[in-house]
Order: structure tokens, then sequence, then C-alpha cells
């Protein structure tokens, strides 16, 4: 590894840093880079230095304009990062493949003319630059080696690495950065968010989550699986069947072109197992599948499958739970 | 409103493909080609706006020869008239190079909107739709679910990984679509009738003034390709009043209960 940084694009979400941010920094301190530094853009970035230097970054460089809230992250974020980039020169920038991980890495691909590779999971430095990833959803595997343009930049799927902090260290240096905002990106604004109110643990950190289907045929059956998650404090998930047909909302949603999750146990009830929607959960310790038809393709990755109903199961599993805890 | 709809033709997602372990490159032959589902999201999201609006819709593709299925399939939708950029320098294509290419091929004409799907769903790096919006000079909304215009802004529900945002924005401008943002329709035997008297343009980087720059010489060199490991098929077993039991079991056995 040459001696540029290598740099972490990090997040932060209702005021606290997002969890790719502290992966991609613990695996970042493992490459061999003179110094680990972090990027972070937004109104919350100076309250994040703290936790971002816990998980190695020397430097944060962070830029607190509320434009990237108000617009778009992709073109003010790479406008602001090139001319840093320019100067201080990394090696490598990581990022998580958010949504706005991904515009802002798509965006300083084109405009830097630089190479980048999505959907990674590991990542080697030595002579060359390695990134092993995943395509076809995750079926296959592949090693792509960075040729020479720098910095590269790479992109990885949630919870390729696992956090951790260090001992407590010095605090890291904290440098602002002007936001570089070009007219032509204030045409496009964020007028309006919302957020549904979440109970429980958020789906991507539940240790159990309980995913419905089509074939949980209505969105009144969700709540069979509010009862069950509630009595595994664990969280609901969902496949995309039942995000389009307006049961429940897309942050629910597993999957390619949802969540990915790893709980200990993921259970999947009137779930087909399209390819698509395993992509997001199969990194789960154990998973148990509920379905009627025994040809559906879930059961060929499930721990424990169950042919059956899965209202008639579910309402017999939390009786069960409940008369444990009870 | 005149729209421009991205389209790649991609390996069956129902019959997942191969790559081929000499060339690192994917083995079309091996299997069943056709136009991205995610794609057809977009074709008809396109469709949408210009019967709305009047303007007509393009259909631009980056691929192989057998490509010309997906053009010819999102013609038969209704999309007025198809490009195709095909040569064979541009095998294996990097997101980057792709992006390139398409934005050269949509700078042809004049155009409001460009339509893409959020993610192919063979390569799947969500990068094509940011980096043409970069090289067009132009805002990119990202996973659209729900889209509309007056003709001049365009506004758009964008999935966030939280919940959603609405984004208003001038036109011109890229939108990513996410599958099931609406009911895309099926060609009509009138549309499959009508594709051969659509045009239908064939070009390489050459006519598109890309030769020196295409493909990206930035060196990403496929080193290996494995199949990734399979998780193994446990225990089924029919639902005779225990499965509930059974789940329990499993639950005790890995302590979360
Ligand atoms: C570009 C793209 C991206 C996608 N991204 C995602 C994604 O992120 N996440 C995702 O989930 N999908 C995604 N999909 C969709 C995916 O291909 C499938 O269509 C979807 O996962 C199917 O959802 P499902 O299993 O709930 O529905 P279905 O496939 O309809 O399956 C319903 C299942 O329920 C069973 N069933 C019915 N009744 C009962 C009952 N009473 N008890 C028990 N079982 C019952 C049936 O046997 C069946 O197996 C994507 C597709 C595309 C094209
Ligand atoms: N070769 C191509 N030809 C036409 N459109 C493409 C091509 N590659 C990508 N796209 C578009 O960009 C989207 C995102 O692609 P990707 O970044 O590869 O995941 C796809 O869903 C398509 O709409």
């Amino acid at each position: 590894m040459a001696n540029g940084p290598v740099w972490v694009f990090a997040e932060v979400v209702d005021g606290r840093v997002a969890p790719g941010a502290l992966e991609l920094l613990t695996k970042a301190r493992s490459l061999g880079a003179a110094d680990v530094e972090a990027v972070c853009l937004g109104p919350g970035a100076r309250e994040a230095v703290g936790e971002l230097g816990r998980h190695g970054a020397s430097t944060v460089y962070i830029s607190i304009d509320a434009g990237f809230v108000e617009l778009l992250m992709g073109g003010p974020g790479a406008d602001t990062l090139a001319p840093l980039i320019a100067t201080r020169k990394p090696e490598l920038i990581l990022f998580p493949g958010t949504h706005d991980g991904r515009d802002l890495a798509g965006r300083l691909a084109a405009k830097l003319d630089l190479p980048v590779i999505a959907n990674g999971l590991d990542i080697e430095t030595g002579a060359a630059i390695t990134v092993t990833s995943t395509i076809f959803g995750v079926t296959q595997v592949v090693r792509t080696e960075f040729g020479e343009r720098r910095p590269a930049l790479a992109l990885f799927r949630p919870k390729a690495f696992t956090a951790s902090a260090l001992p407590a260290g010095p605090a890291p240096r904290t440098v602002e950065v002007p936001a570089v905002i070009d007219e032509r990106h204030r045409r496009a604004r964020v007028v309006d968010r919302s957020t549904p109110v979440a109970t429980g643990p958020a789906l991507e950190e539940a240790t159990v989550v309980v995913s419905g289907g089509r074939g949980l045929q209505e969105p009144a059956n969700f709540e069979l699986l509010h009862e069950v998650a509630g009595l595994l404090h664990g969280a609901v998930g969902a496949s995309r069947a039942a995000v389009d047909a307006g049961w429940v909302p897309y942050s629910m949603q597993v999957g390619q072109t949802g969540k990915t999750v790893k709980p200990t146990v993921y259970i999947a009830c009137g779930i087909s197992g399209a390819m698509q929607h395993t992509v997001g959960m199969r990194g789960a310790q154990a998973i148990v599948a509920i379905n009627r038809d025994p040809e559906a393709p879930i059961f060929k990755l499930a721990d424990l499958g169950i042919v059956g109903d899965a209202l008639t199961v579910l309402r017999q599993l939390r009786d069960e739970l409940r008369s444990r805890s009870g | 409103m005149n729209v421009v709809v991205c389209v790649k033709l991609v390996p069956d997602p129902n019959t997942p493909g191969q790559l081929d372990p000499e060339t690192h490159r994917l083995r079309r032959d091996l299997a069943d080609a056709v136009l991205d589902p995610g794609d057809e999201f977009g074709v008809e999201a396109g469709l949408q706006l210009a019967e709305a609006h009047g303007g007509e819709v393009r259909v631009v593709s980056m691929g192989p020869e057998r490509a010309v299925d997906a053009v010819r399939k999102a013609l038969a939708m209704g999309a007025t008239k198809g490009v195709l950029v095909c040569d064979d320098s541009l095998r294996g294509a990097d997101a980057l190079t792709t992006a390139k290419v398409l934005a050269a091929a949509i700078r042809r004409e004049p155009y409001d909107l460009v339509i893409t799907a959020t993610e192919s769903t063979d390569g799947y790096s969500g990068i094509v739709p940011q980096a043409l919006a970069e090289l067009l000079g132009v805002p990119a909304v990202t996973f659209a679910s729900e889209m509309s215009s007056d003709g001049s802004l365009l506004t758009a529900t964008r999935q966030t990984e939280r919940g959603s945002e609405t984004v208003v924005t001038g036109l011109p401008c890229v939108v990513a679509v996410t599958a099931g943002v609406n009911e895309p329709r099926y060609p009509t035997l009138r549309g499959i009738m009508g594709v051969k008297s659509k045009p239908l343009e064939r070009l390489t980087p050459t006519d598109l003034g890309l030769a020196a720059s295409v493909p990206t010489p930035t060196g990403q060199t496929v080193v290996s390709v494995t199949m990734a490991g399979q998780r193994q098929a446990g225990e089924v077993v029919r639902d005779d009043g225990d499965g509930a039991h059974r789940i329990v079991e499993l639950l005790a056995r890995l302590r979360v209960i």
C-alpha cells in the first residue's frame, strides 16, 4: 500500500454515526495505510468526530452546510470532496453501500474519472488493491483488482465488517472544509421527509427478524408478526411483494433493493425465497421458513423448514412463547 | 416531454447466470436473457409521462448484439425509437464506461428526462445513474418509488433507509426508479407487430466520438470468479401441529429465548 491515507465516508443518521462508517473504519485500520481519515458532511458532522476517532480516524474532514440535507447528497458532496481529494491525495475511499454512499461514489467516479467497485464484501491491500464483491445476488464472488488510478473508490455491503472501537486515545484532528454547492445542484430540493415511527430494535440490528411476504395474505396479518417479534425482542421485516402491495413501508424491506440483515435467527413467513430477497438475509446464523408450498425455494437455504400455513404456525408460536414468558 | 429510458439486457434472474472462468465475463450463451425486469418499470414510467405531456420515449442500451431483444421489447411496449451501442471493445465494460457510452448516446438529441432503474439485476452496482447524471450535468433522483410532473418540474418520492422523502427538481434530470413504481404494461399484439416499423439504430463508440476515452483506461481487472458458498438446506418438516414447537426448540438452542 502506497503512502496516501485511506478515507471512509461517514454518514450521520438521526444524530447518530451510521454503523457502516464504523464498520469501514475498523476495516481501514487493518489495511496498512499511513493514515485512516473520515469525511463527514452535513449539520451533524461535528458531533460525529469523537465516535469516528474512537473507531480509528486520525483526522475527520467535516463540512456542516445545511445544503447536504436540504439538497441531494451526490452533487454537492462530490463537488465539495473533489478539491480535497486533489490536495490530500487519498489512496482509497471506502463508502457504505447506502443510498447516499452510492450517489456520492457514482458522482465522484464520473467527475474525476475514477474506478469504482460496488457491493464489496472484503478488501485486501498489498502490491495491488483487491476487492471481493458479489454479483448475481451473491451467487458468485468476484475479485477485482484496481489499476493505477487513485483514489480507488469501493462501496461495501452493510455488515461486510464488524465494527470495534479502540481503547481511548487522543481525539482526532478536525478539519473544516468549505461546502461547494453549485447553483445547478439547488435545482433539486428535498421538500419533505417522513420517517415511520419505529418501536423495538432496528431491523438491521435485531438478533431475531420475523419477516412476512405475500403469503401473509393481508396487511392486518402483519400484526401477528409484530406480536411474535415483540415476544422475541426482535424486529419485523418484509419481502418486496408485501411492500409493493402497500401492506408495510419500504423501510421494512429485506433484500437486494432493501436492507441486509444478519440476525441470529431469521424467520421467513409466506416468502417464496426469490434470489433478490435471499441476498438480504442469507447471512443470518439460522434461517427458519414457514411456507405451504414444499417446493418453495426458501427451503433450499432454511435450517428449519415448516411446510404449512404461516398464520396457523405463527399463532401457535405466539401462544407458546407467551406461555414460556408468562 | 421527451424521455430517454436506459434499458439493459440481463440474464433471466430466474436462472442466475454464469461467469466464464477464463474470460471472467458473463456467459451470455448459457443463460436466457431478458429485458431487465427493473427496466420495465422505467419504460412504463416514461410511457406514462409521454402520454400525459406529449413527446416521445427513446430507449438506449449498451450491450451485445442480443441486447436488441431488450430494445425491441421496450419498443413493443410503446417506446418510439431505440438505440443500441454495441462493440467488441465494450465487452465487460465497467460502470463508468457504461455511463460514458450512455451519456454520449443520450446527448445526440434533446431530452427532458432520463430514466434508469435503481440497479441492474445482474451487476447491481447502482452506480450508472449517478455517473450518467454527472456526465450530463443534471440532478439525479435515485430510489424513486413515485414520480409525477407538470411538464417543467418533476416531483418524486424517494425511498430512504428510514422512510421516504419528497424531492422536487427542474428538468432535465435523471431519475432512477425502484421496482414497484408502477405496473409495467404487457406489449400488445399491435405493439409487437409495430416494432418492425420503428427506428432502431446501432452505433459504435466511434460513431459517438468516444473511441479514445472508452473503455475507461482506469484498469479495473477481474482476477477471479468463484461460486459463493451455498447454504445447506436443513430439515424440512410438514406441520402436523408441532411446527411452532420445533421453532421454539431451535430458538432455545440458539439461546435467543
Ligand atoms: C430489480 C428487482 C429487485 C428486487 N428486490 C427485492 C428485494 O429487495 N426484496 C425482496 O423481497 N424482493 C425483491 N424483488 C422481488 C423478488 O423477485 C420477489 O418477487 C419477491 O421477493 C417475492 O415476494 P414474496 O416471496 O413475498 O411473494 P411470492 O413470490 O408471491 O411468494 C409468496 C409465498 O407465500 C407462500 N404462501 C402463500 N400462502 C401461504 C400461507 N397461507 N402460508 C404459508 N405460505 C404461504 C407461497 O407458497 C409463496 O411461496 C426484486 C425484484 C426485482 C426485479
Ligand atoms: N449497458 C447498459 N445499457 C443501458 N442501461 C444500462 C446499462 N447498464 C446500466 N444501465 C442502467 O443503469 C441502471 C443501473 O445499473 P447498474 O449501475 O449497473 O446497477 C440499470 O438498471 C439500467 O437502467
